[in-house]
């Protein structure tokens, strides 16, 4: 039997419900995810026995065609379906060919695209979207969803529904011709960032990285690379940072699924292939005047993919990059940062200073890394105590497990 | 050798997707293994889990849905060979569903 993609459900479930969602109008999403799950849940339990057949995407897109027949055969007078169709399918005899119109392969080529587009409307939270986008474009079940945030499934379902609420009032997918498709396309680029962080950092879950959530975030920032409209500079930095960082995974996490440092991973297991990616994408972003934040950040982990040891990493670049950065999105962290690659440059003295002057210091209150970063800069300045009395600090504020143990291991290595 | 029937039980289906493939996959499998191992008889039909309902007398009057006597319904059968009830038993214990809180009723088929 030949190997079953991971996730061939969960991309069928995308695939269809844009799809019907288009057909069906967009009032009437949460019937297409219905229909959707009706006709993987026949496929599961048929091929269960039969065995999965080599045209699955083909039978899976005409069963969910015949479901879509039945439904507006049944469904015509009580609902309202999108303008296009409704006249088509008052009629018996055009109502077949109108839908066998409506699914041909032209036709379904751009769903996805402009589903994604929905899902970040402008009235609707980044959470929100970001939900949306798992449940509808990533075929997440709500539990699976709330996993991820660590949340109730009733407070996701809340979510979904007044995502689903707000995208009613839409009635279309969006159109991809429409007047405010660049600041459509900003935003989401913002919510593909945060789903491939949430993945990448562990951001609000028990700090496990959840490499499917990259992948899925690297398929549909994909979906924005191969549509020229939407193939703009900002798209090939926001596809390269994603493609480096994600490069980077198999040596982030050690095979207990602890946290390891830049300076301590195995940089042979880092993806050549996803690296030579990224750089691609990155070398295609350099065009144009625009210069972003996502631009920025692509640069520093291209810079980081291409040193095989941390000895070769042109952390004077580094440096000068975060500074730039800090212009366009000044943050204490990115100062954090910028500190920490000067450490590289100028030893960890110098690296001490600009932490200690850093601004608007009080907003890392709460951030263990920053105590975190004082603690690795005083352990190479050999003053081990005073190092571990910072990861202790670092350790009370630590959000996660993953936090804890990797703080736990830096305060036994200042035993050492 | 006797025959036994497996009535799967089960109160609701896997929710997701994701779900669905990984239950499939196990499934596929544990099927591959009874074959192989010269039990399986039939694979059986998976049945409708909302839509059917109960005949109790000659007029065909219905009552009732699948979910009459208890909220673990049957959702599909499979008839399998084995030397004795206790290997029947043992073999059941490879099916899928006993992960998600399924149950697998081991029926003896009558024989004269």
């Amino acid at each position: 039997m030949e190997e079953l993609e991971a996730s061939l459900f969960r991309r069928e479930f995308a695939r269809l419900t844009a799809a019907l969602t288009r057909i069906f109008g967009v009032a009437n999403l949460a019937l297409a995810e219905d229909v959707v799950q009706e006709t993987l849940a026949a496929a599961f339990e048929e091929w269960s026995r039969t065995g999965i057949p080599q045209h699955h995407s083909a039978l899976l897109m005409t069963s969910a065609k015949n479901r879509a027949i039945d439904v507006f055969r049944r469904e015509r007078t009580a609902r309202k379906f999108a303008p296009e169709v409704r006249h088509l399918i008052e009629n018996e005899w055009t109502l077949r060919p109108a839908v066998e119109e409506l699914f041909l392969l032209p036709a379904l080529k751009d769903d996805e695209l402009r589903m994604m587009f929905s899902c970040c409307h402008p009235q609707l939270v980044e959470d929100v979207q970001v939900a949306l986008i798992l449940r509808i474009l990533c075929g997440f079940g709500v539990e699976e969803i709330a996993a991820v945030y660590l949340s109730g499934v009733a407070a996701i379902e809340k979510r979904l529904f007044r995502g689903r609420k707000v995208l009613r009032t839409s009635h279309r997918l969006f159109e991809l011709t429409a007047e405010d498709f660049a600041p459509r396309l900003s935003a989401v680029h913002r919510a593909l960032y945060l789903l491939f962080s949430e993945g990448y950092h562990g951001a609000s879950a028990d700090g496990v990285i959840r490499p499917e959530l990259c992948r899925e975030a690297m398929r549909l920032v994909r979906l924005l690379v191969d549509h020229a409209p939407s193939a703009t500079s900002a798209t090939h930095s926001l596809a390269a940072l994603m493609y480096l960082d994600a490069a980077r995974l198999p040596g982030r996490v050690d095979d207990s699924g602890d946290l390891t440092r830049l300076f301590d991973q195995d940089r042979s297991r880092w993806d050549k292939k996803l690296i030579a990616e990224g750089l691609s994408l990155l070398e295609l972003s350099a065009t144009g005047d625009e210069l972003s934040d996502f631009h920025i950040e692509a640069a520093i982990a291209g810079m980081h993919a291409g040193a095989s040891r941390v000895e070769d990493t042109p952390w004077s670049q580094i440096v000068a990059l975060y500074e730039v950065l800090a212009r366009i999105r000044p943050s204490p962290v990115v100062e954090l940062n910028r500190a920490m690659a000067l450490a590289q440059v100028e030893g960890p003295e110098r690296g001490l200073e600009a932490v200690r002057t850093i601004g608007g210091v009080e907003r890392l209150g709460s951030y263990p890394f920053y105590e975190a970063a004082l603690g690795e800069l005083e352990l190479r300045c050999g003053r081990n105590e005073i190092a571990q009395g910072h990861f202790r600090a670092a350790l009370k504020l630590a959000r996660n497990n993953a936090e804890r143990r990797f703080l736990a291991r830096r305060i036994a290595d200042c035993e050492a | 050798m006797s025959e036994f029937v497996y009535l799967y039980r089960e109160a609701s289906m896997p929710a997701s997707p994701q779900a669905m493939q990984d239950r499939m996959v196990k499934w596929l499998a544990w099927f591959r293994d009874l074959e192989q191992t010269g039990h399986m008889v039939s694979k059986g039909h998976p049945l409708h889990r909302t839509e059917g309902g109960v005949v109790r007398d000659r007029k065909g009057s219905l009552t009732d849905g699948p979910y009459a006597e208890t909220k673990d319904i049957v959702i599909g059968y499979t008839v399998i060979e084995a030397k004795d009830f206790e290997q029947a038993v043992q073999l059941s214990t490879g099916c899928p569903l006993l992960d998600d809180g399924g149950l697998v009723e081991v029926r003896p088929i009558m024989k004269l």
